[in-house]
This record gives structure tokens, C-alpha cells and sequence, in this order.
């Protein structure tokens, strides 16, 4: 028998919240927090290897006063 | 991870091309504001000439402070992030070129045909069908050069600031084409292809999710690399980063049909949109908590660094306008505030307070870096644009709320007899001092912008590393 189609939009929406809860329960998960930590410093990594390679071209900003 | 010692060799001349465009557009178009903003209180300011009236230069302020100013602010800070957090160059070598040459082509064309009265008639959208050919030429240009250097990167994760510029590009193309579907019947007029109720549907989807994509997710993007850098600190969390990215891309493409209440929508389709906007305010709100948390512990940096401050404002800014547009898209206060000043002033908390203050922000942190200096050539002129633009933007929207609300109140006002209390005119002569407030603030902005632009000449022209990063005391 065919599907009704708001009974399949209906099973759509059920899908996109369960895979929501999917990435929710993913993100929090124990298991990935130290590599979600390293990726958040990853933006501070070649900063230091410039510092060290070349003095003058200093690609970091501080700006501060 | 693979990381060679010496670092791969970007392609930084293009992000300088968008940056110094970006501050140029942000004068040009600001300044149009002001000019129209004027003319709402001396309307002889349009001098009797067609192409100088309100009805043109409003197009052309909106169109050059989005696309020419916003979205030149994105290419920058897009093509910037990629590289650095992906470790190497753009993809596609000349077409990242061929992208910055044509979106300037896109805007100068812009400038030409919106005063000429040529008009799709499509707000936000009124480019006539060639340039929005040219548009979706450079923009799928955009996509190739960005996703190809996501696949070529030489980091195994995508940094979550790609996530939002992918998700920002992928949806303005889909938009930009879905809605400028027309049939020409000559080079420069066309007509939708869409009709009647179907085609203002259209025509919201587009544009409240230029809103949500273009004005948000990608300047969410610039958010999450800038304010880390700017606040030597990793984001608040990660994780929450990427149910923000999940929640906001998956709500806020429904949001459209609130700017349709009480029209010929149907009610369940208004209805709709305005439960998605209302939801909206979750991953939003998330987001700006995510960002200002990230300063959490280390605050006293507001204290000595303007950039920071713009930064981190323009979030209060972003907080205040996603809680604000939820509840203007409830459908009872939709009818006291939609087409009154309260709209015109909410844009402007969203345009000025956060869309403009984050670009600045990123902007002052990435010229020395695009220019080999250790800093800006003066914090102190940073400072005070800081502060010029604050009062700009709060003279603006508080003198907008007042004449929005004050407008509302007296068209619904009704006699015992059910006639109307007030006429039309009324209501405008009663607008005429916020009128008066609104312009004195976008005059704020603009000689703001013209001390950034003097700011960042200066940087430019010093001699490479001459300007030293102050260090904290």
C-alpha cells in the first residue's frame, strides 16, 4: 500500500529530530572530548612554529595596548 | 597530523583585496543611508533628479551594504580562515581571482542599474537577470575555490568556523537561484517565474534566509575563528559549536512565511513560520552565549583591547536581535509592528550592532597580519571608532523603536464610531524627530568607517613590520 504523504512527511521530520539527538549525544560524548579540545586550540598551532621560524614576520596580532 | 615546517605559502592577496573593498563598501554604503535617511526629513535632498530619489538609493543602500560591504567581508575572512586553519593554499590558483574581480564587477553594475530605476522588484534581490546570471557564475567560482580547499587540507578536522562559511555559501547559491527564476523579455527586464502568493514565498525564503545564511552562519563563521584569536582563548565550547552549526542550518530555512502574516499566505504556512522563528531562539541564543562565554575568565581584556570589545558586542548586539526577532514574528506583535519603523529598526540592531561590528572587529585583527605589522597604526583611533559606532547604533535603533511603536499604535488607534483616530500624515509628522535622531546616529557610522579607512591606510604604507604589538602590562 502507498505511503500517505503526510504520514511520510510525518516520518521525515521523526527522522531529522532523531538524527539531531544522534549529533547532540555525539558531540557530548566522553569518548570525543579531548579531541574536541585539541581542535578548538588547533587555531593557535602554527602561530607558535612562526614565532619560532621567523621573528620579523610575526603573522600573530596582539593589538592590545 | 602532518605539519611541515615551513608554513605552506598562502594566497593572502586576495583576502587584501576583499579586506580594503570591504572598508570601501562599508563608507559608500553607509554613506547612501545617511543621504536617504536625510531625505526622509528634507526631502528636497533628492534635488528633483529620478535617479537620486528615495525609491532608487534605498535599493542601492541595502544591496551595497550586504553584498558589496557584508559580503566582501566573508570572501575575506572565508578565504583567510580556509587557509589558515586547513594548512594550505585556496584551491582553483586564478579563480579565487576571477571571484574578486567579478563580485566588484557585481556591485559596480549594481550601482549603475539601481539608479537607472532598472528593479526585479524583489527586495534584496532587485539585480535584473543578467547580473544575476554573473552572480551565480561567481558565486558556485566561490564554492569550487572554498570546497576545494577543505578537500586538499592538511588537517584531518574541519575547524567549525568552515562548517558555518560551507553551510553560508552551499545556501545562498541555492537561494539566489531558486528565487531569481524569471522569464526576460528583454536584456534588462524580466519577470518572476513564480506567481501571485507562491512567488512572495518564494521571494521570503529567499529573503529571510539571506538573513539567516548570508547576515548570520557566515559571519557565525568569522565569530568562531576571530574571537578566539582576538581572545588568545579556545572556544567556550566545542561542542556546543556544533549543535549550534546543526540546530541554526536545520531551523532556520523555515523562518520565511513570517514576513507574510496576514497576507494571502495561507494561515498554517504563517503559522509555521512563526513557531520555526520562535524556536530559532534556541540555537541562537546558544550560539552567542558560545561566544561571549569564550571571554569567560579572561574579561579584563575588554578593559585595554577595542577589538575585543567590538567583537564581543557585536554578540550583545547578535543576542538582542534573535530575541527580539522571534518575538516580532509572533503573529500579534507582528501586527502592531510590521510596516512601521520597529522592522527598520530591528535590521539595523542586526546590520549595525552585529553583522558590521564582528566584520569590524575581525577586520582591525586581520590587516597587520595581511600587512606584516605586529598591529594596527593607532588603537586609540579603534577606540574611538568603537565608541562612534555604539552610540551610532544605539541613537539609531532606540529612535526606531519609539517611532515604530508610536506608529503602530496610532494607525490601530479607532474612534467609538470605528473611524480611524489618526490620519497617515499624522503618524509621519510625529516620526520626524526620531527621523531627525536616526540620522544624526547613521552620520556616527559613517565618519567612523572614514577613520577606520584613514586607520588602515596608515597600516598599510608603514614600513613592513614597523608597527610593534604593545605589550600588556
Amino acid at each position: 500500500m502507498m505511503m500517505d504523504y503526510g504520514t511520510l512527511r510525518g516520518l521525515i521530520a521523526l527522522l531529522i529530530l532523531a538524527l539531531f539527538i544522534v549529533i547532540v549525544v555525539w558531540s557530548y560524548s566522553k569518548k570525543r572530548k579531548s579531541a574536541f579540545d585539541d581542535v578548538a586550540n588547533s587555531i593557535f598551532e602554527e602561530d607558535t612554529e612562526i614565532k619560532h621560524n621567523d621573528k620579523n614576520n610575526k603573522q600573530e596580532t596582539n593589538n592590545n595596548v | 597530523m602532518t605539519t611541515t615546517l615551513d608554513h605552506p605559502s598562502y594566497n593572502f592577496n586576495v583576502v587584501r583585496q576583499f579586506t580594503v573593498m570591504t572598508v570601501i563598501w562599508g563608507i559608500v554604503g553607509t554613506l547612501v543611508g545617511v543621504l536617504i535617511a536625510a531625505q526622509l526629513i528634507w526631502p528636497a535632498l533628492n534635488f528633483e533628479t529620478p535617479w537620486l530619489t528615495y525609491s532608487r538609493l534605498r535599493p542601492l543602500h541595502t544591496n551595497a551594504v550586504i553584498f558589496a560591504f557584508g559580503t566582501s567581508a566573508l570572501f575575506a575572512t572565508s578565504y583567510y580562515v580556509v587557509q589558515r586553519t586547513c594548512k594550505t593554499t585556496l584551491f582553483g590558483g586564478k579563480l579565487a581571482s576571477f571571484t574578486f574581480w567579478g563580485w566588484q564587477a557585481i556591485i559596480v553594475l549594481a550601482a549603475i542599474t539601481l539608479p537607472l530605476g532598472y528593479t526585479s522588484t524583489k527586495e534584496y534581490a532587485e539585480l535584473e537577470w543578467p547580473i544575476d546570471i554573473l552572480i551565480a557564475v561567481v558565486w558556485v567560482s566561490y564554492a569550487i575555490v572554498f570546497f576545494g580547499t577543505l578537500v586538499k587540507r592538511k588537517t584531518s578536522h574541519i575547524y567549525v568556523a568552515n562548517w558555518f562559511f560551507g553551510g553560508f555559501i552551499i545556501t545562498v547559491a541555492v537561494l539566489h537561484i531558486g528565487n531569481s527564476m524569471a522569464i526576460p523579455i528583454s536584456m534588462m527586464k524580466s519577470y518572476s517565474l513564480y506567481s501571485g502568493a507562491i512567488d512572495a514565498m518564494m521571494q521570503w525564503w529567499y529573503g529571510h534566509n539571506a538573513v539567516g545564511f548570508l547576515l548570520t552562519a557566515g559571519f557565525l563563521g568569522m565569530m568562531y575563528y576571530f574571537v578566539p584569536k582576538q581572545a588568545e582563548r579556545p572556544v567556550y565550547s566545542y561542542r556546543l559549536s556544533i549543535v549550534h552549526f546543526w540546530a541554526l542550518v536545520s531551523l532556520y530555512i523555515w523562518a520565511g512565511p513570517h514576513h507574510l502574516h496576514y497576507t494571502a499566505l495561507p494561515d498554517w504556512a504563517q503559522s509555521v513560520g512563526m513557531v520555526m522563528s520562535i524556536v530559532l531562539f534556541l540555537p541562537s541564543w546558544g550560539g552567542m552565549i558560545n561566544g561571549i562565554m569564550t571571554l569567560s575568565g579572561a574579561w579584563h581584556k575588554l578593559r585595554h583591547d577595542p577589538i575585543l570589545r567590538f567583537l564581543i558586542v557585536s554578540l550583545s548586539f547578535y543576542g538582542m536581535s534573535t530575541f527580539e526577532g522571534p518575538m516580532m514574528a509572533i503573529k500579534s506583535v507582528n501586527a502592531l509592528s510590521h510596516y512601521t519603523d520597529w522592522t527598520v529598526g530591528h535590521v539595523h540592531s542586526g546590520a549595525l550592532g552585529w553583522v558590521a561590528m564582528v566584520s569590524i572587529g575581525a577586520l582591525y585583527h586581520l590587516i597587520p597580519v595581511l600587512f606584516n605589522q605586529g598591529r594596527m597604526y593607532s588603537i586609540r583611533l579603534i577606540n574611538i571608532h568603537f565608541w562612534m559606532h555604539t552610540a551610532g547604533i544605539v541613537l539609531y535603533i532606540v529612535a526606531m523603536w519609539i517611532s515604530g511603536v508610536m506608529q503602530g499604535l496610532m494607525w490601530r488607534a479607532v474612534n467609538t464610531d470605528g473611524t480611524l483616530t489618526y490620519s497617515f500624515v499624522e503618524s509621519l509628522t510625529a516620526s520626524y524627530p526620531f527621523y531627525f535622531i536616526r540620522f544624526v546616529g547613521g552620520v556616527l557610522v559613517v565618519l567612523g568607517f572614514l577613520l577606520m579607512a584613514y586607520n588602515m591606510f596608515k597600516t598599510i604604507g608603514a614600513k613592513d613590520g614597523s608597527l610593534k604589538p604593545v605589550e600588556v602590562a
